[in-house]
């Protein structure tokens, strides 16, 4: 794979940093409500190519900071927006690259996404699932990112584990994946979402191992890259929900990876930085993060390896976990 | 951002889209100014309806209409202004989705809606909007997950929507959420019996023709052989889940193997005794092992009965997890506590599951044939404290070993485990025959011969053929099964090279059955080798053979001694089911990482492994990482042996995987050279700080 060595990692770093001080784009105002997420996407990039000191690490502090409820205990996804699981897993990832935790009242947002956020009595429900926030939306998404959260910030056992695993397998389909509720269709995306929860849960047992690979597996479409659902298109994003998926239930070596590979870096924009969900497409931060963090799943030479669960490098997750606790 | 094309910039674009941006900005701020005051005037709300219209994901805007709507109903008592409000709200969904019809918000905001219950829902508009937006993507999961949602909502009955199912698919055989939808409906309408829906066997015969129609159409479409596999798997698995093979096995004498020295011609033991080494640490494992993953046993319907004394209420565990909890291996250890005692003795223990019934599959069907075998165990005479350092005296060699017939019948009554139950073919299990046999024959005539699903199709097909016929005693017919579908994994690994290794994998368990499933075959790797104190080891050797994956371990509870080195093996999963192993050769394999060999932690007989090169130490990315307990998982919350390994300077974020490897085993004999992890600076340091009893390091006398 080393041989093509076409990834164009500076580029790709200065298209980062370059985005993150054009606010004023129309791409970048409709994208305006999930900066938190825009900033983990982007900073976890520039980590997994050797760069994050690119920027100025208390400023990014600062800013994440600034969108923090503390009436509530979760972030938003900018500055004014209503909190939200989704932002707050971000935030707490971006904090976690710069090994900031500190800064948070991890109890706080542990009773956030359990106690009591304003006047309800948790995002945790009766059935185990979780909701986005307080107006109830539920989705194996947020199973994903309250456990992964919690873990973070090491108050797992503040939420019942047992029931919330049991929502997230009763979401699991008759193809060995995952949807989104009780009977939705199995979607790269979620299944990323269900497979990584019961791996943070330790509770694996509950996948059919080699059905689920031969269903991943066969995600990869002749032109190499990845789709998220039988007879789609494959993009580069998948590269992301699919590999982990398989790394985590030890079924990555069915897929063609030199394929993959190519297909990701024929999605570069080799001359401005950035990748693309398809070849020749517009890139944006999303797709750019998803690539390389592909690249690093698959030991693409000069890219950190990440961990598939938390979707954090490696070396950032066996630090929060394995360094000794006071 | 997707499917946008990426072009250069265009200056002549530069004002328009400044413009743009500028309008879509003032909305922004202006939304999130009224909702930071709470203003809810209707001037404020159409600001709010702009903005998503513009971008349906800005998700603080319809927290704001939610907000706005609960306000403004305080002042509304007229129904009909309660329903022209809703009706309102509705309509801005209807734009924001017209906008992207995968907005998350969108939707959420109108199921919201409907569940205040504020108003009569409109059943025609949802199905209206539903059908508008299928027929424009029939994929929309966000369109099928509304569809469940209003099914619920309105209690449609399963059947009626299992029906819709069926249009759909005949519009479109190329709908996987059509089929997926399906599969959901009839499997519940099959466990809840409903009219129409009793026979299994009629249903199923009915979707197998259904989908072969749409197979035939277009057997490039990966839809319909998705739902193909499923109704295989739910063909092919055994009717009611049985018994296969138990560790020890009917009539087996257990002894605890004294060093003999010349003592051969009148040996303490009988001669047809197995030693049994873990009886050293006061253990003896019980293994059953069934056909089918279950679930269930109990102390109360696994019943031992013995003259010798000890907890009666023993703990089962799985070893070997399938799928939630179910397993087809089950264990659980009898601690034989007094082992020392000066005469020798003799006793039997009896485990009987007198009603099965409580033992269920994963389908939900029970075991229904009682079980009952008797073991003997022998405490001899044995002051032998320092049996482990006789046993390796000298380092094993892999090599030397004997013929088994020469040792009389040791261990020869753990074959007769494979007829453990020789029950024939039900009736059931016929008709399952007949369909797949039918299944067989049809693929067989795909005019399209170089598809890769048939062959697929048709390999697994023969297998779940073979695999009931090892239920009955046809083995000719079943070698026939397997001899073709190996057959049709090197085809596949010829057309569809993307997914080779999917195909080796599958073909290794192939081979395993194969070299395994009878006992003339078998007979040819098996041995015994007879270490210099006279102790026996029952010896199987399966080198060279291409091997990725294990399979068939029932058929091995009584090995001793395993060999498969120079294989292609990344994983050893399955092993943990040999609880008698005391020596393992993995070497010349493709091991990656000491979480891979967490199986190994289960055996608590194991004293000699061969690790020699392999990959350990070689890849960033650990495959395993999550397979294993560790503290990411949540299941090693506190670990002494990082504390120890830390107090010798070993960076325990580098060796954690090694570290929680070698607390959990008690070698005697470590072979490791040839993997990257063996150069690195700390790591002898983690194996002598966690090994104490290690006596050979990579063929060196260490202590
Ligand atoms: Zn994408």
């Amino acid at each position: 794979m080393g041989e093509e060595g076409e990834l164009a990692a500076e580029k790709h770093v200065r298209y980062i940093v370059t985005a993150e001080k054009k606010k004023d784009s129309f791409e970048s105002l409709v994208m305006e409500h999930l900066r938190a997420s825009g900033a983990y996407w982007g900073l976890t990039t520039l980590d997994l190519l050797h760069k994050l000191h690119a920027v100025d690490a208390a400023e990014v502090v600062d800013w994440i900071m600034s969108c923090y409820h503390p009436e509530s205990g979760g972030f938003g996804g900018n500055v004014g927006h209503d909190p939200h699981v989704l932002y707050t897993l971000s935030a707490v990832q971006v904090l976690c690259l710069f090994d900031r935790l500190d800064v948070l009242d991890a109890d706080k947002i542990a009773d956030c996404i359990l106690l009591q956020i304003f006047n309800i009595t948790g995002l945790q429900n009766e059935d185990g699932s979780f909701s986005g926030d307080i107006w109830g939306e539920v989705d194996t998404r947020f199973s994903y990112i309250s456990i992964c959260t919690l873990s973070l910030l090491h108050r797992l056992h503040k939420i019942n584990v047992d029931k919330a695993v049991e929502y997230i397998v009763s979401c699991k389909n008759l193809d060995g994946g995952f949807g989104a509720m009780p009977g939705g269709e199995s979607h790269a995306g979620q299944i990323f979402c269900c497979v990584g929860a019961l791996a943070i849960t330790g509770s694996l047992h509950h996948i059919d191992r080699d059905l689920l690979g031969w269903w991943l597996c066969e995600r990869q479409c002749r032109d190499g890259g990845l789709n998220g659902r039988p007879e789609k298109l494959a993009d580069v994003c998948y590269s992301w929900w699919v590999l982990s998926s398989l790394i985590i239930i030890d079924r990555v070596h069915w897929i063609d990876k030199e394929k993959l590979a190519k297909f990701i870096l024929n999605c570069q924009d080799k001359e401005n930085g950035g990748i693309s969900d398809r070849p020749d497409n517009a890139v944006d931060i999303y797709h750019t993060y998803f690539g390389v963090a592909g690249l690093s799943l698959m030991e693409y030479p000069g890219v950190k390896p990440m961990d598939p669960a938390y979707a954090l490098p490696l070396d950032v997750v066996n630090r929060i976990f394995l360094t000794k606790q006071q | 951002m997707h499917g946008q094309p990426r072009r250069p910039k265009q200056p002549e674009d530069d004002a328009a889209a400044a413009a743009k941006a500028a309008k879509l900005r003032e909305l922004q701020v202006q939304v999130l100014h009224n909702h930071h005051t709470y203003t809810y005037t209707e001037e404020a709300l159409g600001l709010s309806f702009k903005l998503l219209e513009i971008n349906p994901e800005a998700y603080t805007a319809w927290n704001y209409r939610k907000l706005a709507l609960q306000h403004n109903l305080k002042e509304l008592s007229d129904p009909e202004a309660i329903k022209s409000t809703v009706d309102n709200e509705l309509r801005v969904v209807e734009l924001a989705l017209r906008q992207n019809p995968k907005s998350y918000g969108a939707w959420y905001h109108r199921k919201w809606l409907l569940n205040q219950k504020l108003a009569p829902v409109d059943f025609k508009r949802e199905y209206g909007l539903l059908d508008k937006l299928l027929k424009v993507d029939a994929r929309n999961f966000h369109g099928w997950n509304y569809r469940r949602f209003l099914a619920k909502f309105m209690g449609v009955p399963e059947e009626k929507e299992l029906q819709y199912t069926m249009d759909k698919i005949s519009e479109n055989f190329s709908n996987y959420s059509a089929w997926h939808n399906r599969s959901i409906l009839l499997s519940n309408l099959l466990i809840q019996q409903s009219e129409g829906f009793e026979s299994k066997q009629k249903i199923f015969s009915e979707e197998f023709e259904l989908v072969i129609q749409a197979l035939f159409t277009d057997p490039s479409d990966q839809s319909g052989w998705f739902y193909h596999l499923w109704l295989l798997a739910q063909t092919s698995t055994p009717d009611n889940p049985q018994l296969i093979s138990s560790w020890p096995s009917n009539g087996a004498k257990l002894s605890l193997c004294s060093a003999r020295k010349n003592e051969d011609q009148n040996m303490v033991s009988s001669p047809s005794s197995i030693c049994c080494y873990s009886l050293k640490e006061g253990i003896i494992p019980i293994v059953l092992y069934f056909n089918d993953p279950v679930k269930g046993l109990n102390p109360t319907n696994v019943k031992l009965n013995s003259d010798f004394v000890f907890d009666k209420d023993l703990q089962w565990r799985p070893l070997v997890i399938t799928d939630s909890g179910y397993s087809n291996c089950w264990a659980t250890y009898l601690e034989i506590r007094n082992k020392d005692c000066s005469t020798s003795q003799q006793f039997s223990v009896e485990v009987s599951i007198p009603c099965p019934d409580d033992i269920m599959s994963r389908s939900g069907s029970h075991c229904n044939c009682p079980v009952h075998f008797t073991f003997t165990i022998e405490l001899g005479n044995n002051n032998d404290e320092a049996h482990d350092t006789d046993l390796f005296h000298d380092p094993i060699s892999w090599s030397s070993s004997e013929s088994f017939q020469s040792h009389g019948k040791p261990s020869c009554v753990a074959f007769d485990q494979l007829n453990i139950t020789s029950a024939l073919v039900q009736e059931e299990s016929r008709w399952n025959l007949d369909r797949l046999s039918d299944e067989i024959d049809l693929f067989r005539d795909l005019p399209d011969e170089n598809s890769k699903f048939a062959k697929l199709t048709l390999a697994r097909l023969l297998l779940a053929c073979a695999a009931i016929k090892s239920r009955g005693s046809s083995l000719i017919e079943r070698k026939g099964y397997c001899e073709e579908a190996l057959g049709f994994f090197s085809d596949l690994i010829n057309l569809d090279p993307s997914h080779k290794r999917y195909y080796e994998d599958e073909r290794s368990l192939v081979l395993m059955d194969q070299l395994t499933c009878d006992m003339e075959t078998f007979m040819k790797y098996c041995s015994v080798q007879v270490r210099s104190n006279s102790a026996t080891l029952n010896h199987v050797q399966l080198c060279r053979l291409s091997l990725t994956r294990i399979g068939f371990t029932e058929r091995m509870l009584w090995v001793q001694m395993l060999d498969l080195s120079h294989n292609k093996l990344r994983s050893i999963e399955g092993l943990e089911a040999l609880q008698q192993l005391v020596c393992l050769n993995i070497s010349n394999n493709q091991i990656s990482s000491f979480t891979s060999l967490e199986p190994l932690t289960k055996i608590v007989s194991l004293k000699a492994l061969d690790l020699s090169f392999n990959e350990i130490g070689a890849h960033p990315i650990d495959t395993t990482r999550y397979m294993c307990s560790s503290p990411f998982s949540h299941k090693v919350e506190r670990c002494e042996a990082f504390e120890e390994c830390r107090k010798k300077s070993v960076n325990v974020e580098e060796f954690w995987d090694a570290i929680l490897f070698f607390k959990s085993v008690n070698l005697v004999q470590l072979d490791i050279k040839g993997n990257a992890v063996a150069d690195k600076d700390s790591f002898a340091t983690v194996v002598m700080t966690l090994s104490p009893s290690l006596k050979w390091l990579d063929g060196t006398c260490i202590h």
